[in-house]
């Protein structure tokens, strides 16, 4: 019971950070129809803005969040800019494979930056821990919980009560009539890819801390926000959610029961799990739990 | 229609005249493209002659990526479905052969057969295995096939690190596949017509021309029925399905030809490569075969051979750049401002987006604009 209980918490605190980068995605996607598969370089590189804030500068931690984050969002601007923005109009294939080479090209700098060497973001949690009873519940966990609901929470009551939000929300309905009703499309993208790269940044964050340490190779966990966001529906922020916390859960049950009760998988099995579930989900219910099925108009 | 020698003086003064459809439809339309190719194929059969073992490695490695450039340029480039899956597919063709093909030992299976064994089973095998998962992302439109192969891809790797018997495990790997053909060992030198060929040299040579039988099916595939229904998929789906064209049907054939050249050009490549771990068909590799298609030419069939190319090419003149630049260090680690590797990924990523945003056409889209203006000069329009 008590490895049950502690599972689902680990599960949940890690599902959290899966949430927060699928947000992410949806952001984008919402707005531009766009997978950004450049987001686990971002996340990694905001870890890495943290932990630089932190260690090099000398900011008390919670300042270095914010700092690592505006970070982001200015790479995100910037990146829309140079290599998205030209592609307005163009197929959505293009755009995608853009991302892709960007991907590239901020995992090297990512890399480059943090080096051979495993880095830790200096945050305050550590590896305190809180004792219930017989259930061990660690500080970061919580954290990740907290820090991630509350942000997601934000960003969407930014979205559905803001001016700005109504802004965004009318682009991703329809670029050329919110272009018509005097909407800046253009600043409305790189509002979207600031508001995700700020928060991916923020899931890489919360990725490094605890016992984790960021590494270059840490930034394939983001693409387990892929599993999330089909699972929850593209366009859906609550469906990034649920599913967020649902897979979060999946792969740290299996992760404590597997090795026992199906030792024949082999080891490690509960890194595919999400993947698992993105198959299982396409096959059952390909727009996913909150997505809009799409309606084609010739 | 015009008579067959009313036809020749026709074309004799205005080569880009035809008469008839078949005539323009030709894989080799004109008489310069004739030419030119029958002399890249002499070039590229006599090259083994020329380059050290090295240099012919390379460029067998140009050969197995043109191949499997071609397969996903299938997918990708004709019926517009992006696959980040194709190493799996690879990985899926190369464990068939070595397995079918390879040598036993105390941690791996091997049966030892032919060549003509193994080498359409490399490609059956993924191929059946793309038909089966092919529906679960072919309902839906955009993105999803990329992110179903992605899934794909981790899920493979998984397997491969655990079916020892197959792939030797994680991070120990195994030997690739013998190449017998018929009771000849063509991994091996030897001397023809007074000639001596290393073996990697023959090995390179086999690949040519299947590279040449597969281009040549995958040019004929695209000209043909199915081609087209490709192309009007990737176009717009719904006027395609409007006209009859069966949308399901139509990506999930693509997929599974993809599927079919990528296991093939994986087998081919773990013989050029030599021992190989199952990590090695991994998200990176994937990227490398969109670079190849992305960089060469999209929807073409010269594209992916110049892409594979720049792409096999660029790491071997990046480090013999490396010796001349001070900037860039030759080993991993050391506190130079960029390594060889981190410095051929991140022209990878920057050539991707350059293309797509600069030359949608790639490297093709190149050399259609220096044709044109080279056919107008002085001209310039």
């Amino acid at each position: 019971m008590e490895i049950f209980i502690s599972s689902i918490i680990r599960g949940l605190a890690i599902g959290s950070t899966y949430a927060l980068i699928a947000v992410g995605f949806v952001i984008i996607y919402r707005a531009t129809q766009v997978i950004n598969f450049a987001q686990p370089a971002l996340m990694i590189l905001g870890a890495y803005f943290t932990s630089w804030f932190v260690f090099s500068i000398g900011f008390p931690f919670p300042i270095a969040v914010l700092a690592a984050m505006v970070v982001l969002a200015a790479i995100g601007v910037t990146t829309e800019r140079i290599a998205l923005r030209p592609l307005v109009g163009q197929p959505v294939f293009s755009a995608a494979m853009v991302t892709v080479g960007v991907f590239i090209v901020l995992t090297v700098v990512a890399s480059r930056l943090i080096g051979p060497d495993i880095l830790t973001v200096g945050d305050p949690w550590q590896l305190n821990r809180l004792v219930v009873g017989d259930i061990i519940i660690f500080h970061v966990d919580i954290a990740k919980i907290v820090v991630s609901l509350s942000a997601i929470a934000l960003v969407g009551a930014l979205l559905q009560y803001s001016r700005v939000g109504l802004a965004m929300r009318a682009t991703s309905l329809d670029q050329e009539t919110a272009l018509a009703q005097g909407i800046p499309v253009g600043r409305m993208f790189s509002l979207a890819w600031a508001l995700s790269a700020a928060l991916t940044g923020l899931a890489g964050m919360l990725i490094g801390t605890g016992a984790g340490g960021i590494e270059a190779t840490t930034a394939l966990i983001a693409l387990k926000a892929l599993p999330v966001i089909i699972l929850g529906g593209l366009d859906s922020i609550k469906g990034s959610v649920i599913a967020g916390l649902v897979i979060g859960v999946a792969e740290s049950l299996t992760r404590s029961y597997q090795p026992e009760y199906a030792p024949f998988l082999g080891t490690n099995v509960d890194i595919i799990v999400p993947y698992l579930i993105l198959v299982v989900s396409l096959m059952v219910r390909p727009y996913g739990l909150f997505g809009t099925k799409e309606v084609t108009r010739v | 229609m015009t008579s067959r020698s009313a036809q020749q003086s026709l074309s004799r003064g205005r080569p880009m005249l035809y008469a008839d459809y078949r005539a323009e439809q030709a894989i080799w339309n004109t008489t310069s493209k004739k030419v030119v190719s029958l002399l890249l194929f002499i070039v590229a059969l006599s090259l083994p002659m020329f380059l050290n073992r090295d240099l012919i490695g390379v460029f067998a490695l140009v050969i197995v990526y043109a191949i499997g450039g071609i397969g996903l340029n299938i997918i990708s480039g004709y019926a517009g479905q992006i696959s980040l899956g194709h190493a799996f597919f690879m990985g899926l063709g190369a464990y068939t052969a070595a397995v079918v093909g390879g040598v036993s030992t105390n941690l791996v299976r091997g049966f030892e057969l032919d060549v003509l064994i193994w080498l359409p089973l490399a490609g059956l095998v993924p191929a059946a295995i793309g038909w089966l998962i092919a529906p679960l992302a072919a309902r839906v439109r955009g993105l999803y096939l990329a992110i179903l192969t992605l899934g794909l891809l981790f899920i493979g790797e998984h397997i491969f690190k655990e079916a020892t018997w197959m792939s030797g495990g994680g991070g120990v790997g195994r030997a690739p596949t013998t190449v017998v053909l018929a009771g000849f060992n063509i991994y091996q030198r030897r001397t023809i017509f007074g000639v001596d060929f290393s073996a990697i040299g023959m090995f390179y040579l086999f690949c040519l021309l299947l590279l040449v039988v597969m281009g040549i099916l995958a040019r004929n595939l695209a000209r043909s029925r199915q081609g087209r229904s490709f192309a009007a998929v990737r176009d717009r789906d719904i006027a395609a399905e409007v006209m009859g064209v069966p949308l399901m049907q139509t990506k999930r054939l693509a997929f599974t030809i993809s599927s079919f050249y990528a296991g093939i050009a994986g087998a081919l490549l773990t013989v050029v490569l030599g021992f190989t771990t199952p990590e090695r068909w991994n998200l990176l590799l994937s990227i490398d075969f969109l670079a190849v298609v992305l960089i060469g030419g999209v929807a073409t069939i010269s594209g992916p051979i110049a892409g594979a190319m720049f792409v096999v090419l660029l790491p071997r003149i990046i480090e013999w750049a490396a010796r001349i630049l001070p900037f860039i260090s030759t080993t991993v680690g050391s506190n130079q401002f960029l390594n060889v590797f981190q410095l051929q990924r991140i022209l990878f990523g920057a050539m991707i987006v350059l293309f797509l945003v600069l030359e949608p056409r790639g490297l093709y889209g190149i050399w259609i604009r220096v044709r044109n203006y080279f056919k107008a000069w002085p001209f310039s329009y």
